[in-house]
Order: C-alpha cells, then structure tokens, then sequence
C-alpha cells in the first residue's frame, strides 16, 4: 500500500542532503567537540558552522543560540529559567528553615506570568508546574479564529509580570500570533517574550531582532532534521538560570557533550529552510488550500476551523460532525492515509483538544476534528487521493454513527 | 492433536468469512493467539486494545508491587503491540475510559452500595467490548470482532438464530459472562478459542513465538487489580465527595435479635461466613442484606438454600422466548455447577427459575445463566 503523509506538525522526514551532512560525525569526524585536539576541532567547527546556520534563519547572532534536547527541553528552560531564580530559596538560609519557606511563598506569589490557553503542553505544563509553586498565571483567551486578542494581553500585565510566553503557530490550526505587536506590548513594559515557535520555524519567517523576542524555542524535527536536537534563542543580555549543570560545553549554561551529528542536521536543515522557504511555502499553501477546499465540498456539514487566519501554510484542521475523530484516523490509516486528531503526544486521551475547546468548540465538535498537516515533498497526486479516501472514510464512520443522522441529515 | 492440525483446523466457523477482521487484544495469550489463528487462515487482521482506566486514579490502590496484572497498563498495551509487530499487522490503542466508567465501573459501584453483588465483567461485554468497540471495528472497516472468550458461536441453520454455546473446555468456559449479546452482536462475533483448552492456546502461542506466549493468567477484576473490592469502593466514592464511613449498622438474626454490628452493607456478600465480626456455637452466614433498613441478617446454612429465583432483563439468546416452562439446567454464579430447573417467562424481561433442589447462597446482583446442555438460553440479573 503507498502511504501518504499528511502528519509533518507531528514530525517530519529528515530531509537527505541534512542526513548526507550528519553522516561524518557519527563515525569519522566523531570528536567531543570541547576536545583540544584536531578530533575535537573538527567537530567544534561543524558545531559553531550549525550555530551560525540556526542563527541566520532567525536573524539572531551566532552567539544567542544554544543547543538542546528539543523544543520541550528549550520551552523549560526559558520559562524556569525566567522564573526559577525568583522563587528559589533566599541565598543565605536562615537558622529557621520555615522562615525560608514563608520567604520563598512570598516571592512566588509575587510573579506573574502571561501565556495563553493553546499553548503547547510543554509550556501549558511548565506554567502549571510554577502555579504550584505559588506563582500566578495568567492564561489569555483566543477568539475563533484562534488568535489572542492584544488588548486582554495589555490588561493581563501587572507590575509584577515577569514573563510573557505566547507560541507563534499553533500545532493543531496552524494560527499565527502576531508575535510583532506582541512583542513591542512586552518591551514598553520592560517584560521578558518567550516565544514557543517549533511549528513555525522553517515554516514561516520568524525574526527575533523585529519581533524583539527575548527567548525562541525550536525543535529540529520539525523542519526536516532529526529528533532529538532543537534550540534556545536566547537574546543577548537576557537573565536566564541555568537548569543543568555539569561541565563547560556551551559555555556551561547548557552542560552535556554536544550532540554534534543532531547539530549538524539542525543546521543544515534551517540552512534549506531559509533558502527555500519561500517557494515551499507558496506550494504547499496553494496543496492545502485545495485539500481544504476539496474536503469542504465533498464532505457534507464538515467545517473549517481558524480558516480565516494568519495560518502556517501547511495546516488544515476540519471539523467532520457525527464522527469520532480517533475511529477516522485508524480507519484512514488502514487506508494508507496519515492524519492526526491533533497533537500527537495527547492521542489516545479521554480529554477533548484544549486548543480546539479553546476557540468555541464543543467537546464532540472537537473529538470529531482532524488535522492535516502536509510537508515539503507532498504532492499534488497524494492530495487528490486523499480527497478520494477521506470523504469515503467519514461517510462509513457516519453511517454506523448514531448520533449523525439525528443530528444533521434531518435538517438538510 | 498436534498444533499443527489444530492450526489447519480452526477456527472452524470463522475460516469462510471474509474480509478484515479485528480483534480485541488484551495484551493477554489468549486474543493474541485469536490474531496469530485468524492470519494463519488467511483473515486480514487489525488489532485493537482498549484503554478503558487510568491506573494513575486512585492512587491509594497502586501498592507497593509491580504494575503487571493491572487493566490496560501500558506492559499489556506493549505487550499487544509486540505481538503486532510479531505477526505483522496493524494494531491501534482505542480509548474507551469514558463509556468504561460509565457503564461498568459506577454501576459496579452503586450496586454494592444497593446491597448486592454485581459482575461487571457481563456488563463490560455487553456495554463495552460488543457495543462501542465493535461499532469502532465496522467504522474502521472490520465488519467482524473476535476475542479471547472461550465459548462457541453457532449458527441455527432452521431459524437463522446464533446460538452461544459453552468452550468445549468447561474449565475455561466464560459463556457465563457472555449471556447479555444480541443475535446482532453475536452474528457479528467470532470466539476462535472456543474448541481449544487452556494448554493447546498456550502451546500455538509457543509454537509461533508469541511473545506473551507464557505471560500469567490475570485472575482479578481488571480495575481492581489487588482483588480488594471494599476499598475500591471506598476510595471511589471518596473521589465523588462523599465518604462511606458512616454506613455502618446492626447484623441481625431472622428473628430480628441484634447480634452484631456491620461496617457498611456493601462490605459483605450472601453466603459469606468469615469476618463478621462474632462467633457463635455454630457456623453462621450471611443471609441477607437489606440495605433499606440498613441490617446484615445471618442465620445458619439451612437458611441459606433456596429453591426459586427471579431475574430480570432476562436476554433469551438461542431460542426464541419460551410460552410455557422449559426443562433447562440454570448457573447463579461463575464458579456454580449449573443445575437442573425449570423456568418460565415472565412478563417484563423476567423469568422464575425453579430448581429441582435447593440452591445455596442464591445472590441478587449476579447473572443466572439457562442451558440446555452445553447452549445458552438465556440469562438474566437476579433480583
């Protein structure tokens, strides 16, 4: 059976020429790259040559990026990091550990956080992590369309704000914050931006100098590399706590012997990005938009969701009433076809999507939405044959579904 | 026989149908054993494995011990996937936690507190494995489901019904469990393990390497791994806001003389004997429990024997409802060796159940199941 993939926010093909590139390090160029000899040279030029690459994509210095795990590992790091100093233990404990404790209340009740309520679970997560340590979150509303309303983000900030963190494309509707105004919001009020951006880099043009971003998550996976690897933008100047510890690699803020081959990829892979970003995205669009439409006229009462906004090229996400959204994606999957519910670290929960509860969904509406999220090799053939085998699919979900037909087919 | 022939042979019933078939996997040897007979008969399989509770609830009842033997965790979700990969089909979690709660776990809870002493294992069949996972299993494409159960399905070629029969294994037999199935979800149905004892299944696992080929026999209720029925009770309810403390009360004789106290009527079950809390000269029972007035009534094991019952939602399966009495054998527990009787239709779902000989310990909340021989008739929840 060919199968077609339409699941790339989930995760993506590591493109050939960014394996043809990893490949050196892994066995002949495998230097440590904090090594003093040639081994490490080698390995440390591939890393500091992956460093500029990464920063190039962003417009950032070199220097701001740092490596990590993935985007989860960068979304902790920025938001501890923020945080974590301020609600730690006093520097000099007291004879009296309680006193410290009170102390410690004190100034965690004390900062505030701005975020909002579709973030990604890595950062939907973290915030609650710092709730229950007593710091106050505040969790912004979207509309329809799945966008933050600028005004409820200036109400939102107190004086003891400390952090915004506001994703730029959300994984499940591909809507995209208007990370500019909200970042001019942040520095008239002096006020750190944290940015969660693994579904919009390489996807979409992200510039940390014009947006005054002061913290970037990506993930590498996302854009053709490996998983595993992804970075921090952090802004020069910026006062990040160190999470982990251990020896000096990355200037010891960020311990650990460099994942040199991941680098490599990352780097080569924002590298194709940047050049062909453009192009990629004029395509892929153009393929969603005719998945989209093709979906809407075909399958009767199905619904668009966030249509209407700034979106990343490649996602459609559909509402098909009368369906359970897990039952469709293991019948299309049976079929060859790959799709997602939604993110695809929460399939499998009872819970409704939290994005999709966000912007007005019911529960049902939500459990009955699918996310197609195309990539840079899909073509224009496999989107015809999905609009074959999806509309197929729902119509035999609907026919065994009880409610469907009470529910809809009445009143057409 | 040898396996070999028994792979060629089985599963008799099921080899003409065509088409994808899924099959419920537990993550146990005996519905990986349905998937690995299916595909050597040529059947396209889709395995499907149910997430039906979240073990991280309650957490009061995790213990100590390894999470082995626990309902849907992730060791049998792994455990089904392995298999999958083994034998090369596709296989998918499906999440059912909602309809499972729903369903079977309060049900199962409420009826205790009501006095009686559910199953819920005829419910999870009845309102879980053959309602929303086999609707699933069409909507995917599989218009057929088969599972692990040992029981037989056959085909009346005179009036087109599907009959339930008992496993030719009576030791393994679970018709028991399975008299609440429609002649639409038992058309749909197919129990390949049905002809096989407990060893033959284990020894086709061996022989195509199945990798939970000797994995342990769960023998508790799925969501209550460590067999502690009170204290599941407890913590659940306490989950709902309320707690169960206060519900203890008298254990009285049939005269009505208090001999005792009780911690609460769903902590004991009729026939029980240990645990109440006196002694006297002789050996004395639980009769009955009357949650109303809040009373536990002993007597001695006499007292315990009946010869009549009553259920209700009675589920006539092989035969259409009988108009007059039928000579039949009846079972009013899992463990009970079914016994001869005569029953009768009554209006409004029920039936009496007369046996020929008293009964002990006759229990409100557990099936009775009617047979002829080894074919289901019928079964029913006793009042």
């Amino acid at each position: 059976m060919q199968r077609i993939y339409l699941d790339h926010n989930a995760t993506t093909p590591v493109e050939p020429a960014v394996l043809e590139a990893m490949l050196p390090y892994f066995s002949g160029d495998f230097g440590n790259a904090s090594s003093i000899h040639t081994f490490g040279q080698r390995a440390r030029a591939a890393v500091e040559t992956a460093r500029d690459q990464v920063a190039a994509l962003l417009n950032a210095r070199p220097q701001e990026i740092i490596f990590t795990s993935g985007g989860t590992e960068s979304d902790n790091h920025a938001i501890f990091g923020v945080v974590y100093p301020l609600v730690s233990w006093p520097s000099k404990p007291s004879p009296n550990p309680l006193d410290d404790l009170d102390k410690r209340i004190n100034i965690a009740h004390l900062m505030h956080v701005v975020t909002t309520a579709i973030e990604h679970e890595a950062v939907l997560n973290t915030c609650q992590a710092l709730e229950k340590r007593g710091v106050a979150v505040t969790y912004l509303p979207v509309s329809r369309e799945g966008l933050i309303d600028l005004e409820d983000l200036r109400k939102a900030i107190r004086p003891e704000t400390v952090l915004v963190t506001v994703m730029h494309a959300n994984n499940e509707l591909g809507t995209v914050q208007p990370l500019a105004e909200i970042g001019r919001i942040a520095a008239e009020h002096d006020i750190y931006l944290h940015t969660d951006a693994v579904q919009s880099v390489g996807k979409i043009p992200v510039d940390v100098k014009a947006c005054q971003i002061d913290l970037l998550s990506l993930s590498g996976h996302k854009l053709y590399a490996p998983k595993g690897i992804g970075a921090i933008y952090i802004k020069s100047g910026t006062r990040l706590h160190q999470l982990v510890y251990g020896g000096h690699h990355q200037r010891g803020f960020r311990p650990g012997t460099e994942n040199v081959a991941g680098i490599v990829g990352l780097g080569k892979a924002a590298e194709l990005a940047g050049i062909s970003l453009a192009e990629d995205s004029a395509r892929i669009s153009a393929l969603r938009d005719k998945l989209e439409e093709g979906l809407l006229a075909r399958v009767p009462d199905s619904r668009p969701n966030a249509a209407g906004a700034a979106r990343t090229p490649n996602t459609a996400n559909i509402t098909f009433p009368g369906i359970e959204g897990e039952a469709l994606i293991i019948a299309l999957d049976l079929r060859g076809l790959a799709c997602s519910t939604g993110a695809a670290c929460s399939s499998g929960a009872v819970e409704p999507s939290h994005v999709l509860t966000a912007i007005g969904l019911s529960a049902a509406e939500a459990r009955a939405s699918i996310r197609f999220s195309l990539g840079r090799h899909t073509t224009s053939a496999e989107i015809d044959a999905a609009l074959e085998i999806v509309p197929a699919a729902v119509a035999q979900l609907r026919q065994l579904s009880p409610g469907y037909k009470r529910e809809f087919s009445a009143h057409r | 026989m040898s396996t070999q022939a028994q792979l060629d042979s089985l599963p008799s019933s099921a080899e003409r149908q065509p088409g994808l078939v899924a099959v419920a996997m537990s993550g146990g040897v005996d519905s990986s054993t349905v998937a690995a007979l299916l595909l050597q008969h040529g059947r396209p399989v889709v395995g499907l494995t149910m997430q039906l509770w979240n073990q991280r609830r309650l957490p009061e009842l995790q213990g100590d011990g390894p999470a082995q033997h626990r309902c849907c965790s992730l060791d049998d979700v792994y455990d089904a996937k392995r298999v999958a990969q083994h034998l090369s089909f596709p296989h998918y979690v499906v999440n059912f936690e909602e309809q499972f709660e729903q369903r079977v776990v309060r049900p199962f809870v409420e009826q205790y507190l009501a006095g009686r002493t559910p199953i819920a294992c005829t419910n999870c069949n009845t309102e879980v494995k053959f309602e929303p996972l086999l609707r699933m299993a069409r909507q995917i494409g599989a218009e057929r489901l088969a599972t692990g159960h040992y029981a037989r399905i056959r085909k009346d070629e005179h009036n087109g019904r599907c009959q339930l029969l008992r496993a030719r294994d009576d030791s393994k037999d679970q018709s028991y469990f399975l008299w609440g199935l429609t002649q639409e979800q038992l058309s749909r149905s197919e129990f390949p393990l049905g002809e096989l004892t407990k060893e033959e299944v284990r020894n086709l696992a061996r022989r195509v390497n199945l990798p939970v080929a000797d994995k342990p026999e769960s023998m508790e209720l799925c969501f209550v791994p460590n067999g502690n029925y009170v204290q599941f009770i407890r913590e659940y309810v306490k989950e709902t806001g309320k707690l169960l403390e206060d519900s203890e009360g008298d254990i009285v004789t049939e005269d009505g003389a208090v001999v005792g106290h009780h911690t609460g009527v769903h902590n004991y079950t009729i026939g029980q004997r240990k645990g109440l809390g006196f002694t006297t000269g002789k050996p004395i029972y639980v009769l009955t429990i009357d949650p109303a007035k809040n009373r536990i009534v002993v007597g001695e094991d006499d007292a315990l024997r009946t010869t009549t019952l009553e259920i209700e939602n009675v589920n006539w399966i092989s035969i259409e409802e009988p108009t007059a009495p039928v000579r039949a054998q009846a079972k009013i527990r899992h463990k009970h060796e079914a016994a001869a009787a005569v029953v009768e239709a009554l209006p409004g779902s029920r039936a009496r159940i007369s046996f020929d000989a008293p009964q002990r310990a006759i229990t409100p909340g557990q099936g009775a199941v009617i047979y002829d021989g080894d074919i289901v008739l019928a079964g029913g929840w006793i009042k």
